[in-house]
């Protein structure tokens, strides 16, 4: 198993940890939680990529994972602003509790 | 001056308007209506009097017609006539009419329905007015209609008593049997002369070309066309008029206020009869050789009503019933008289007796409303003592009916009629039964005055005498007080009783002005035998008395008549009639006949068992049919509509509903199912997401991989 | 597969996990900040310095407290959550092994170059950084400068107490 492949697993188990969680959990911070999980998971994807694959010198792969990681700052930071005026008009952060858009 | 004919339609017409509008007045307005009534009375008298005197002095017959509806290519038309006879008609109806009407003034002063009376009134004059001028065959029998239609408001006019319910309604009916003939025999007329005017100008249906083409028509049944088409029309008369089949309802109208009795059942109403036959004159005497068949039934049907009515006259108890079948009988006089001797002979009896007959029975309605309300004679006596002037005017009317010589005017139109009897070809019998018929009429009038004004008061029913008389009347009063009338009330009396005996002079064997009054210029109005003894020059000639037979008729009359009033005397007058449950003198001499009389000859039980019965009978039938037949048809109509929608709604339960409804909650339902998929649970749908992208990713792998 | 390696992975994914299955919340919070931790070690350790230490700066030292804030101004979550129990987070783990197997199957099934080759670290300086940043990608830098402004001003205004004034 190469390098390549190990860290694409270890992205992938990553992947898969994030998911569980955000399908998973009842609090909706944690929800939150498990995304920034596999948006890292993502990011760790590319960089592996830019540092075993052609062409590293273009710094595609790390310029991209900087900006990743600024839209998931910012995307953090409005997520959880959400997540504390909901949970002023609800009083609650369970997500299986905010049912208001049940259909 | 200038014509009255065209205004002549106003005679009719304002009585109807009055009508009208005292309809729509409220009862408390009295004096309006009664003052509406007599006002228009006493302009159509006015106007009658205007025309009269216009036919004076032009007899020529002068007609208006006009068309009215049109009906299919045809016109309906309708007219008024002036001649002689309308004029003579229309002054001695607005002539009696307005005195009656003054006289119900004080009649019904105390009844709460005066102004629905006068209304009445008012439509039955301007109805009769209508029957008397019309041209049209149509317009005759609308007026005639109406005419029958308010005597049946008349007679029952106190209509919570259901004795005067039923007098009207037997009224009605009787004079419809009547009008059906009538119906029949102006339809025929009209198909078979295609007009329905009497005159006009040559082409009426009374004209010489219409009679002739009557006289070449075919025969029906052996039974020559005029001859049947008259004798329909005769049995308009017959209802009208009260002659012998159809004379039952004329006792029984008695029930209507007296001032009816006087105006409708004495004097016009019944005398439509006659002037109908005297209208259609020239038909009925139409007749390719000798007599006419249908006069030859006139004069034999008015005969014996004659004889028939005055008979039972001789035994009735009941002031105005007695007085019902003198008119009856009278009646029968002038059908005889038209019969046997023309339409002037029986007319001028129509005259002189609506004069002396409303006389009667307004004295007679004097008596009882002087003697508060009583009608049997066998409670009254004595009352000339308390009605003078009733009494008197009575009297006068009694020898003008029963004709007593030379004074009175009954003498001279019944002897008119007489000599024209003596005088026929065909048969004396109708003389014979004439000559009887004048004897018990002055038989029973005498009676009647002996009962009522001779003698002294009734004695009281002596309390210890039980009353076991099955003749004894229901309640046994003796009148307490009674009293004069109002002279609202005697002044007509005193009119008419005046006129009972001038009137006579109008037509006498030495002056005969009627006669030729009614002649006229126009040639087709026969005047039957009597045209010997008028000369074309109308002067006082008192040799024509010593003419073939007159004089020795005369007398025999006057014997007859003088004897009639002595047999009265002499079983009533000699001995005062002491109390009122005393046996009849007649009764105690012949009480089988008598009472055979008294039940007038079981005429009325007849009719019940044989025509009332088979009527009912057809009544049941029809009922039974309409209940089990017809009804059984409609139910079965019904049942089968009734399954049919039964069908209909189970199929649409069933079979729609289901259908559709499982259709429609199918959709429903699975529309409930997927919008659980939308349950507002974040992690749900991330879920699904996921699910997706595993799916998917799964899938593009799988695909490039192979 | 050198041992560093294996342990910063080790140390990440355990991580992780932990702050997925852990009962109270602010546990959870730590462990993540844990696995950022490890994975900025990671990104050292593929020579990627820039991203490794961003990686710290941002999410260690931003995200995670912002998650710690988020956790202490909500206080009532922090009981009430049950991790793992019920048929509902069955599903949600099949889901995520679901993935993990397809994601492992592509990796596997792909050829990713030859097994010995590690070629050397690559060069990514500040400045080589900056120019492409400037250069090559300028457009997405002033897009991710209007993106910071609108998340700062939207994440500001959600935040805010409503105005207590009765409109």
């Amino acid at each position: 198993m190469t390098s390549l492949t190990a860290y694409l697993l270890v992205s992938a188990l990553l992947f898969s940890i994030g998911l569980a969680g955000a399908l998973t959990r009842r609090s909706a911070i944690l929800v939150l939680a498990g995304v920034e999980l596999m948006l890292n998971a993502a990011n760790l994807n590319f960089i592996a990529f830019w540092r075993f694959g052609p062409h590293p010198e273009a710094l595609t792969g790390l310029i991209f994972v900087v900006f990743s990681i600024a839209v998931a700052a910012a995307e953090a930071a409005v997520g959880l602003a959400l997540i504390v005026a909901v949970y002023r008009q609800a009083k609650t952060s369970d997500v299986s509790e905010i049912v208001e858009m049940k259909g | 001056m200038p014509s009255i004919l065209h205004i002549l339609w106003l005679i009719p017409a304002l009585p109807a308007v009055v009508a009208a509008i005292t309809a729509l007045l409220r009862r408390r307005q009295r004096r309006l209506s009664a003052g509406l009534a007599i006002g228009s009375m006493a302009v159509s008298l006015l106007l009658a009097i205007l025309a009269f005197v216009q036919t004076l002095e032009n007899p020529v017959r002068q007609v208006v017609n006009f068309r009215w509806i049109q009906f299919g290519s045809d016109w309906i038309w309708l007219g008024w006539a002036l001649d002689p006879l309308t004029a003579i008609m229309l002054v001695m109806i607005a002539f009696v009419g307005l005195l009656i009407f003054i006289y119900s003034v004080g009649y019904m002063a105390h009844d709460a329905n005066f102004t629905r009376f006068f209304c009445f009134l008012s439509l039955f004059a301007a109805a009769m007015f209508g029957v008397v001028i019309t041209n049209s065959l149509l317009l005759l029998f609308m007026c005639w209609e109406v005419v029958g239609l308010t005597s049946y408001l008349l007679i029952g006019f106190w209509f919570h008593r259901p004795v005067a319910a039923a007098a009207a309604k037997k009224a009605f009916l009787t004079t419809r049997i009547g009008d059906l003939g009538l119906l029949l025999g102006i339809v025929w007329l009209y198909s078979q002369t295609g007009t329905l005017l009497f005159y006009d100008h040559g082409a009426g249906c009374l004209e010489q070309g219409a009679l002739t083409s009557l006289l070449g028509a075919a025969t029906v049944a052996g039974v020559p066309v005029f001859t049947a088409i008259a004798l329909l029309i005769f049995c308009g008369a017959v209802g009208k008029s009260g002659q012998l089949p159809l004379h039952v309802w004329l006792p029984d109208a008695m029930e209507g206020p007296t001032p009816v009795s006087a105006l409708i059942h004495a004097a016009t109403m019944v005398a439509a009869g006659v002037y109908l036959v005297a209208r259609v004159y020239p038909l009925m005497s139409l007749s390719p050789d000798g007599v006419a068949t249908a006069l030859k039934v006139v004069a034999w049907t008015g005969a014996i009503t004659a004889v028939f009515a005055a008979s039972i006259a001789v035994a009735q108890n009941d002031i105005k019933r007695i007085l019902a079948y003198s008119t009856i009988s009278q009646l029968g006089y002038m059908m005889l008289g038209l019969g046997v001797g023309g339409v002037a002979i029986g007319v001028f009896h129509l005259i002189a007796h609506a004069f002396f007959k409303a006389l009667l029975f307004l004295g007679a309605g004097s008596v009882i409303h002087g003697c508060t309300e009583e009608q049997d004679i066998r409670n009254m006596g004595g009352l000339r003592r308390f009605m003078p002037i009733t009494f008197a005017t009575y009297a006068i009317g009694t020898l003008a009916l029963c004709g007593f010589p030379l004074v009175f005017s009954g003498f001279w139109s019944k002897d008119a009629i007489l000599h024209a009897a003596h005088g026929w070809s065909v048969s004396q019998g109708p003389f014979y039964l004439g000559l009887f018929g004048a004897l018990l009429t002055a038989f029973y009038m005498t009676r009647q005055v002996c009962y009522v004004f001779l003698g002294r008061k009734r004695e009281p029913l002596a309390l210890t005498e039980p009353v076991l008389s099955p003749r004894a009347p229901a309640e046994i009063c003796v009148i307490d007080d009674p009293h004069e009338s109002p002279r609202i009330m005697t002044v007509p009396l005193l009119i008419l009783a005046f006129f009972s005996v001038v009137l006579g002079f109008l037509h006498t064997p030495a002056w005969p002005w009627f006669a030729s009054f009614l002649r006229g210029r126009d040639v087709s109005l026969s005047l039957g035998t009597l045209d010997a003894m008028s000369v074309s020059n109308l002067a006082l000639d008192f040799s024509r008395f010593a003419e073939a037979g007159l004089l020795p008729l005369m007398f025999l009359s006057s014997l007859i008549v003088v004897g009639g009033l002595g047999l009265g005397w002499w079983f009533y007058g000699r001995r005062p009639i002491v109390r009122a449950t005393d046996p009849d003198a007649l009764e105690r001499i012949a009480p089988r006949i008598f009472r055979a009389l008294q039940h007038r000859l079981y005429v009325d039980e007849l009719y019940d068992a044989t025509v009332i019965r088979l009527v009912r009978w057809t009544a049941y039938l029809s009922d039974w049919l309409d209940r089990r037949l017809w009804n059984g048809a409609v139910q079965a109509v019904r049942s089968l509509v009734t399954g049919l929608g039964w069908m209909d709604a189970s199929l649409d339960k069933y079979a729609v509903n289901a259908g559709f409804d499982e259709g429609c909650r199918g959709v429903s339902g699975s529309g409930r199912l997927f919008s659980r998929l939308q349950n507002g649970r974040v992690q749900n749908y991330l879920r699904a997401i996921a699910a997706a992208l595993v799916v998917l990713a799964a899938l593009l792998l799988w695909r490039s991989a192979a | 597969m050198t041992v560093l390696f294996l342990i910063l992975a080790a140390l990440t994914l355990t991580g992780a996990a932990a702050a997925m299955t852990l009962r109270r919340l602010v546990h959870c919070a730590l462990a993540l900040t844990v696995a950022f931790a490890g994975l900025a070690t990671l990104y050292l350790a593929l020579d990627a310095q820039f991203a490794g230490l961003a990686q710290l700066l941002v999410y260690v030292g931003a995200i995670a407290i912002l998650i710690v804030f988020a956790i202490l101004l909500t206080p009532g979550s922090s009981e009430k959550d049950t991790p793992v129990g019920g048929s509902s987070s069955l599903v949600g783990v099949a889901l995520a092994l679901g993935t993990f197997a397809v994601i492992a199957w592509a990796v596997s099934k792909s050829k990713l170059g030859h097994p010995g080759l590690i070629s050397a670290a690559p060069e990514a300086t500040m400045q080589q950084i900056g120019t492409a940043l400037i250069e090559h990608y300028v457009l997405p830098l002033e897009v991710i400068g209007l993106m910071l402004t609108a998340a700062l001003i939207g994440a500001a205004i959600l935040a805010m107490k409503e105005s207590q004034t009765p409109r």
